[in-house]
């Protein structure tokens, strides 16, 4: 029914063949690229950067900001878009995008699926907005997902996930299961000498996901997964299963606890006696702004597996945590989340200005490839498969909440959402 | 799945385990009592019982980091200033939400339920402006963390005994309260029979107000004790609401030693099956023979024998 209203539109919106010559030529004038800034919009006439009547004007361009601000999930996703919106304000005071200012629209998910579904349908459909930059659960990606491939938009998406999702419509700009985890393990294997691991994670596809693919490489390099548990999002008691990791006595705790029970985790591992200076925990869900309610001294020794920490040494990093610290108060911490959340306006910006072209067919086919140098985890590349090489790297908690790195991987690790061997 | 341990190893898991599930029960008492005293002696279901335990931690929070600035001398012993002013605040937001709301509502059960749940969004999303939409960490004095070890393989943790203590304390007071003053047999009386209670020269409103104020502030002294175990945000009210709710109806509305027994009855279910299952199954077992046990005894576990 509604597929027929598409098309209606979509035969409206094509471009005449002279108009598509022209683009052509356009596309192919190396000196647009050379031209200053103020001039671009000119060179650049919103016919033919914008032929699929998206929100863009002579002067500006229109993008979806969906996140949680109310709800439980209000609580993580608050750095997502303190992060995107710092992006966007740098994006134009250096002129915008193809010579156009940003504006954002911004819409709450209100940590509901339904909501997230019907929000990301109104950017696209009534606001016309080039670009959504937002989500941080994979239960809200998968609600949009149909909607922003039955409505052609396109999503940047920051949070680290299980895999297993690919769509030309979605940049997904945290790390996959594979790359977050197993240069991690293989780092506590050399490091730390492990043989055994306790995975403990809360009850849903992330974790359950992400403990599948760690048994198997566990299980792979000859290695013993003791024990497996699984608690329902919100539980606050874990006395039972911490005298169970005390009878298997693991060289690794591997948990992906999250959200409120995490804080209920380590405070009662600690209170029963878990020194995490002699007992090697390794988490794959505390990034800082998790670390704020634990508190510092409870998990003081854990390391952490990500591929961003807020105390990275680099150029990019420093300049990025002052302008945060700067916009957002001194007091405000930045996770691996934030981070990515960062780089969406960015990619999306770079993106464009290769494709010469808000369309989101153009951008989505010019993704791949898009190198972002001032990223403040390091260089990234986007994949053809629309996910980023990161580094991986190993942090350990320090008791200011912050991360002390311990480790990062040499090399870029390719972004591998369906990893063989590991289903 | 205990081949290859000793004896001795074994026993002190075992004994561990008895002390997980010891630990357990106290914190569902202390989650149940205030609701208890609301639901089971006022007939009030109090859904916003989540958020006066919130406020409860978040006094304690705001205590923490006072004292610590002004007066750090004091910081060892402030938790017990803390869970003091949690009663004292919880408490009167209580008796303020009794008289601006539950009294107009006393016939009608059920819109007190949709009144509280719109209560306390209300109120999270009043914690969400005012200590924003993050969990806060509460920092603890030294002695209240870490455990004491028993024998060398059996370690109890400290902020347990410690809530089992208070736990102990104020059932004691409690049941003092409710059963050997002369308030509680007002209480008591007017559950029973609010006209005739009234007619002996009880003032029923006032002891209706100070009942809510009671359960709501003890409400606040669970939250308050709380944050030793778990998380401090705006919305980790939610996490003890429904496990609440378990222990009071399961154990017979009106009884709070039926309240007691079926915290124990379900803490000790659920801390056993956790060990010897995985956490969710274990979860999903315990409800279901809740499950199962109500409708076999709809009244709960307890019930209080009177004349209708």
């Amino acid at each position: 029914m509604s597929s027929d209203k598409i098309d209606a539109d979509k035969l409206t919106s094509l471009p005449s063949p002279l108009r598509r010559k022209l683009l052509l030529g356009m596309a192919a004038l190396p000196a647009v690229g050379l031209l200053p800034r103020g001039a671009l919009a000119q060179a650049l006439p919103t016919d033919a950067v914008n032929t699929t009547k998206l929100a863009v004007t002579d002067s500006t361009v229109k993008v979806g900001i969906l996140h949680s601000t109310t709800g439980t999930m209000a609580i993580s996703e608050t750095g997502s878009v303190q992060a995107e919106k710092l992006a966007i304000a740098q994006i134009n005071e250096m002129g915008g995008v193809l010579g156009r200012k940003i504006e954002v629209i911004q819409e709450d998910g209100a940590s509901d699926w339904p909501t997230f579904a019907e929000k990301a349908r109104k950017l696209l459909v009534e606001d016309k907005v080039a670009a959504v930059f937002g989500c941080w659960t994979s239960a809200s990606r998968k609600a949009v997902l149909p909607v922003f491939e039955q409505y052609n938009g396109m999503l940047y998406y920051p949070t680290f996930y299980e895999g297993l999702e690919q769509s030309k419509n979605v940049i997904y700009t945290g790390q996959e299961a594979t790359q977050q985890i197993l240069a991690g393990l293989d780092w506590v294997t050399k490091e730390k000498g492990a043989k055994s691991f306790f995975l403990i994670g809360s009850d849903y596809i992330w974790p359950r996901t992400s403990n599948k693919i760690a048994r198997k490489h566990i299980e792979m390099h000859g290695q013993k997964v003791v024990g497996e548990e699984y608690f329902p999002l919100g539980h606050t008691q874990f006395n039972s299963v911490i005298n169970k990791i005390k009878l298997t006595k693991p060289d690794v705790i591997y948990a992906s606890v999250v959200g409120g029970s995490n804080v209920a985790f380590y405070k009662q591992l600690k209170a029963a006696g878990i020194d995490l200076n002699k007992q090697v925990l390794m988490t794959i869900s505390v990034t800082e702004d998790e670390m704020l309610g634990i508190g510092g001294e409870n998990i003081a020794g854990a390391y952490a597996c990500m591929k961003y920490f807020q105390s990275l040494k680099n150029p990019n990093n420093e300049k990025f945590v002052a302008a945060f610290k700067k916009m957002w108060g001194g007091e405000s911490v930045i996770g691996d989340v934030t981070q990515a959340g960062y780089l969406g306006p960015w990619l999306w910006k770079l993106t464009a200005e290769k494709a010469k072209s808000f369309d989101i067919d153009k951008i989505a086919a010019a993704s791949a490839g898009i190198e972002f140098t001032g990223a403040p985890e390091g260089y990234v590349r986007i994949h053809e498969n629309h996910h980023l090489w990161s580094k991986t790297r190993v942090g350990r908690a320090r008791t200011d909440g912050q991360f002390d790195v311990v480790f990062e991987t040499a090399d870029l690790i390719e972004p591998n959402p369906f990893p063989k061997g590991y289903q | 799945m205990f081949e290859g341990y000793s004896l001795a190893e074994l026993g002190s898991i075992f004994a561990m385990q008895g002390f997980a599930g010891l630990i357990l029960f106290s914190v569902f008492v202390l989650m149940a009592l205030g609701l208890a005293i609301i639901f089971g002696q006022m007939g009030v279901i109090n859904m916003a019982h989540g958020e006066f335990m919130i406020l409860g931690a978040y006094v304690t929070y705001l205590c923490s980091s006072f004292i610590s600035t002004y007066a750090p001398a004091l910081f060892p012993a402030y938790f017990f200033i803390a869970m003091a002013l949690a009663f004292l605040a919880s408490g009167a937001l209580g008796m303020l939400v009794e008289w601006g709301m539950i009294r107009f509502l006393y016939r009608r059960p059920l819109d007190t339920l949709l009144a509280t749940w719109g209560l306390s969004l209300i109120l999270q999303q009043i914690f969400r402006s005012v200590f924003g939409a993050r969990e806060v960490g509460v920092v603890l004095p030294d002695w209240l963390m870490g455990s004491v070890a028993v024998t060398d393989t059996i370690e109890v943790p400290i902020n347990g005994l410690f809530v089992m203590g208070l736990t102990i304390a104020i059932t004691v007071v409690i049941y003092a309260v409710m059963f050997r003053s002369r308030w509680g047999q007002g209480v008591r009386a007017v559950m029973q029979n609010r006209v005739m209670a009234g007619a002996v020269g009880i003032n029923t409103e006032k002891v209706d107000r100070y009942t809510f104020g009671l359960g709501c502030g003890i409400a606040g002294v669970a939250g308050s004790a709380f944050t030793m175990v778990g998380s401090t945000g705006p919305t980790s009210g939610q996490l003890y609401i429904v496990d609440t709710f378990l222990v009071v109806v399961f154990g017979g509305a009106q009884s709070l030693i039926g309240t007691i027994a079926s915290a124990f009855t379900i803490s000790q279910a659920q801390s056993t099956l956790e060990f010897f299952l995985s956490g969710s199954t274990a979860k999903v077992l315990t409800l279901l023979t809740v499950v199962v046990i109500l409708m076999l005894r709809p009244q709960g576990l307890f019930v209080l024998k009177v004349r209708r």
